[in-house]
């Protein structure tokens, strides 16, 4: 192969060292005007009445909106339409959008927002996720604050377990995790004169946002152009909420008839804005004491916040994955989605299944434990492995690079059952799974779009309807590109992603761009190559069909000829080198009363091992090294895979130690900034290891799968093990603050 | 916006060139940087210190745009991202980040890049515990640090390099 595989430096890296403005506040236009938002200052509340005179009276001020003001329909669409756009009768948690104030600066505009009357009759909130659940007089949502409740039914649990030598029962907590992209949520909005909307600013689906705007406008698609400007970081936090922002914008700038900008600031952001669900997880795990798991029952609740918007996929995944990797005949997995009078948490990298990870992992290692195994061979004894079945009944075909991914964890770290034994030093592993792409849960939308041009001069523009995130996309996709036309990767470039250049192509979420718009692009660059490699065998005079180009050069037996004199002919010959290609991912399914059926089209795997010191006398945990292998499939691009394994690595080190979002008893987030919210520095990281499987995807590009979101997965599972190894407290609720591992430590 | 509307004469050095400007007294660094002379390489990402987008460099020193006064730089001078680049080309902690993989979403790579910078002029070969006590201040979401510290290395290589070459 050529380029792909190669560790070839990012496509637009040159234009983020330089400070190139491609970010949405680095857009100027003229007669800009700014917004600001309006909020609910209490969790749960009546509203009585919202003072718009007293603010549109004030100097600078060019409108303020309200739901009175939403020509379309007063939704954010996404799963089911539960949330408004901007609140009408009621609110329902703290920083809920109610109005929308434009101004000539942004200054105005924010001042004019926090001062903004609002007349509010207070209610009691519900603000625990137990509480919340079945709660007798506080309906949220329907009768029983449940937006969705799941089920994995397989075998007998209750006969399996009576057979069971080793029982384990635990209770788990996860709390919030914020995003903590560095660029906050920002969204401009740009009327024209024949009354369309261009819609520009940090995003993963661009589809969502035009949804999203045409609900509330009522425009139709083809008038609602949304492009993606560069976005910085996003993990599932510019999923869905991007589309809040683009209303917040489109309404005014239609109204108005001037483009209007709207940038969050960090407090505002990390108050209103998604975040990874909260957790309650109880577990039972039972193996014989040949080492073999028996049966497991998990019951699985997750905090949704206010409004629906992804929770039910959300626990579709953490479902799917609620026992971990392992083969068990017997498994009752019972899972909830619940609604609180909070901020609707949504999609964060692991999408619902870091949390029942946590559980799952923490639950091996106390068995192996308990039969007198080591980790590593409790877990090999257990594994899927090629022709296995999941819990849901899934038969893995091929694929399945698991055990290959711990053989080289524990190769590389040289980890044996004796290794440790210094004062306070533990190793901890986690094995884990993710299912890629959308799966049975959003498989209506599992389908991509590509459009390929090779122009005359042979360099190639491509576009996809999937985002460039910060985790590779551009160049992966313009490696697989050059790759199919044989052309030198520099030739190759993507048009910034934009809803009027490629059909609907989904959502830049479950780590589904390699592989969605891998195989699109493919299927546009082989039509393509088909009528370059017909011209060139006219050229060459080649009646085998044996035409090869690589690197732009054109090879037919003996004789060769540069790419471009093939296009050269081609253009002479009016022929179109442009091409749409689309991909429909392989069929899923799920049986919602059994959970039964091919969730996902297929899997990537992954091995962590994680060394750690605990300080005994303060409950300090730190982490000395981290080995994460991941069965990718192919790395079409290996130091990008290894950016996502560091990356992902830290955020879940961040995860399992020190990030702990929280809220008072009144729902207010009590430490909504980075200096009370605390992510890892670069003073916390430890020696990662990144570890690179290859158990190629026959259905992906040259055998890839997706995986961006694995690395963060198994992190705080292999920790909280690695703890327990070091000085035998197992902390059941994350983060592992001090605090915690202290109290262990003197509860022991 | 706290600080006085009273208006007043800046002068300083940015990016290389004489300025010579008025500004409101309660004006922040960040913005005047941003808003009136077009360098969106400087990021605000909290506005409150906390994360290190908005770094820029005062008489080489790194130090957050958004908790300075645009009357504060009088006399001194500031380096942002745009001014690292000469004739010659990149600097070589630019090309270190965008060849090494350090560079993700991007958004904290300017802050980033400029906080190296700093640390290379100051300690030319630094060590890695080095490295991290003088990033610590630059959140970095995506990377995990690792490529970042590797392209301050594989920068300081190339700089020693080159002045072991003008020596």
């Amino acid at each position: 192969m050529g380029v792909v595989g190669k560790r070839v430096a990012r496509s637009e890296g040159i234009h983020r060292v330089t400070g190139t403005g491609l970010f949405a506040d680095d857009l100027k236009y003229h007669g800009m005007l700014h917004a600001a938002v309006v909020r609910s200052p209490v969790a749960r509340g009546i509203i009585r009445k919202i003072d718009t005179e007293s603010i549109s009276r004030r100097t600078g001020i060019n409108g303020v909106y309200t739901f009175k003001d939403i020509p379309g329909r007063n939704a954010i669409p996404i799963v089911i339409d539960d949330q408004p756009f901007l609140a009408e009768k009621s609110v329902n948690y703290i920083g809920e959008p109610v109005a929308v104030v434009v101004a000539d600066s942004r200054r105005v505009a924010r001042a004019a927002a926090q001062t903004a009357e609002l007349s509010i009759k207070k209610l009691t909130p519900v603000i625990d996720l137990l509480e919340a659940r079945n709660h007798p007089d506080i309906h949220i949502f329907g009768n029983d604050n449940i937006y969705k409740h799941m089920k994995v039914k397989r075998g007998d649990t209750e006969s399996a377990f009576k057979a069971c030598n080793v029982i384990i029962e635990n209770e788990y907590r996860t709390p919030y995790q914020e995003h903590a992209y560095i660029e906050p949520q920002a969204m401009i909005a740009i009327p024209f004169p024949d009354g369309s909307l261009e819609i520009r600013g940090a995003m993963q689906c661009p589809f969502y946002v035009r949804k999203a705007v045409t609900t509330i406008t009522g425009l139709p698609e083809s008038k609602v152009r949304v492009i993606q400007c560069a976005t910085g970081g996003a993990f599932g936090g510019k999923e869905d909420v991007p589309s809040l922002l683009a209303c917040q914008v489109a309404l005014p700038a239609l109204k108005l008839q001037k483009p209007v900008k709207l940038l969050y600031d960090r407090t505002e952001d990390m108050i209103s804005m998604s975040k990874r669900h909260p957790a309650w997880i109880r577990c039972k795990s039972g193996a014989s004491k040949d080492g073999v798991l028996r049966a497991a029952e998990v019951e699985y609740v997750i905090d949704g916040g206010a409004y629906a918007t992804l929770s039910a996929v959300v626990l579709f995944r953490g479902t799917a994955h609620s026992i971990g990797p392992y083969r068990c005949e017997n498994v009752d997995v019972d899972s909830y989605a619940v609604a609180t009078n909070k901020v609707p948490c949504g999609a964060f990298r692991g999408f619902g299944s870091p949390q029942v990870l946590f559980a799952a992992e923490s639950q091996m290692d106390q068995l192996a434990a308990r039969l007198g195994l080591d980790p590593v061979e409790f877990r090999k004894r257990n594994l899927l492995r090629a022709g296995d079945e999941t819990i849901t009944g899934q038969k893995l075909k091929s694929s399945v690079g698991l055990q290959q991914s711990l053989d080289k964890v524990v190769r590389v770290s040289g980890w044996t059952p004796d290794a440790n034994k210094n004062e306070n030093i533990g190793f901890g592993f986690s094995t884990i799974y993710y299912g890629v792409g959308l799966g049975a849960g959003g498989k209506h939308l599992a389908r991509t779009g590509a459009r390929v041009i090779v122009h005359e001069d042979g360099s190639v523009l491509f576009s996809v309807g999937t985002t460039e995130i910060g985790q590779g996309m551009i160049t992966v996709l313009s490696q697989i590109a050059a790759e199919e036309l044989g052309v030198p990767f520099e030739w190759v470039s993507m048009m910034p992603t934009d809803t009027s250049r490629v059909p609907d192509s989904g959502p830049t979420v479950a780590s589904r761009s390699t592989t969605m718009s891998g195989n699109a692009l493919k299927d546009a660059c082989i039509k393509i190559r088909n009528i370059i490699d017909e011209e060139a065998a006219e050229i060459l005079d080649d009646q085998n069909e044996n035409i090869i180009i690589d690197n732009g050069t054109v090879y037919a037996g003996n004789n060769e000829i540069p790419f471009v004199k093939v296009i050269e002919s081609c253009t002479a010959k009016r022929k179109s080198l442009s091409a749409e290609g689309w991909h429909i991912a392989p069929p899923t399914s799920f049986d919602n009363d059994t959970g039964q059926g091919d969730a996902y089209v297929t899997y990537a795997w992954s091995a962590n091992l994680a060394k750690v010191k605990v300080d005994k006398l303060t409950g300090e945990v730190m982490v000395l090294r981290i080995w994460s292998a991941h069965d990718v499939g192919k790395a079409i691009n290996p130091s990008l895979v290894e950016g996502q394994i560091e990356g992902g690595v830290l955020q879940g080190l961040g995860f399992a130690l020190m990030e702990d979002m929280a809220n008072d008893p009144t729902g207010a987030i009590i430490n909504p900034e980075f200096s009370t919210y605390i992510i890892p520095t670069a003073e916390d990281q430890p020696a990662i290891v990144p570890l690179i499987i290859e158990e190629p995807y026959p259905d992906g590009p040259f055998g890839a799968k997706g995986f961006g979101e694995q690395p963060l997965m198994g992190i705080a599972p292999a920790i909280a093990n690695a703890v327990f190894d070091a000085v035998g407290a197992r902390i059941k609720q994350l983060p592992i603050t001090p605090e915690k591992v202290w109290r262990a430590l003197r509860k022991s | 916006m706290a600080g006085s509307k009273e208006i007043m004469r800046l002068k300083f050095k940015l990016n290389g060139q004489d300025i010579n400007i008025d500004a409101a007294g309660g004006e922040r660094l960040v913005d005047l940087l941003r808003e009136r002379f077009d360098l969106v390489g400087t990021k605000e990402g909290c506005g409150k210190g906390e994360c290190g987008a908005c770094t820029v460099l005062l008489d080489g020193e790194p130090i957050c745009s958004c908790l300075m006064l645009s009357s504060q730089v009088i006399g001194r001078e500031i380096i942002t991202i745009e001014g690292l680049a000469d004739k010659k080309g990149l600097h070589p902690v630019q090309k270190a980040f965008s060849e090494t993989g350090a560079v993700q979403c991007g958004f904290c790579s300017p802050g980033l890049i400029l906080s190296s910078v700093a640390l290379l002029n100051d300690k030319p070969k630094p060590s890695r515990e080095e490295i991290k006590k003088a990033l610590s201040g630059n959140l970095c979401r995506c990377t995990g640090y690792e490529k970042i510290f590797e392209a301050v290395e594989s920068a300081s290589k190339m700089t020693t390099k080159r002045s072991r070459k003008h020596d």
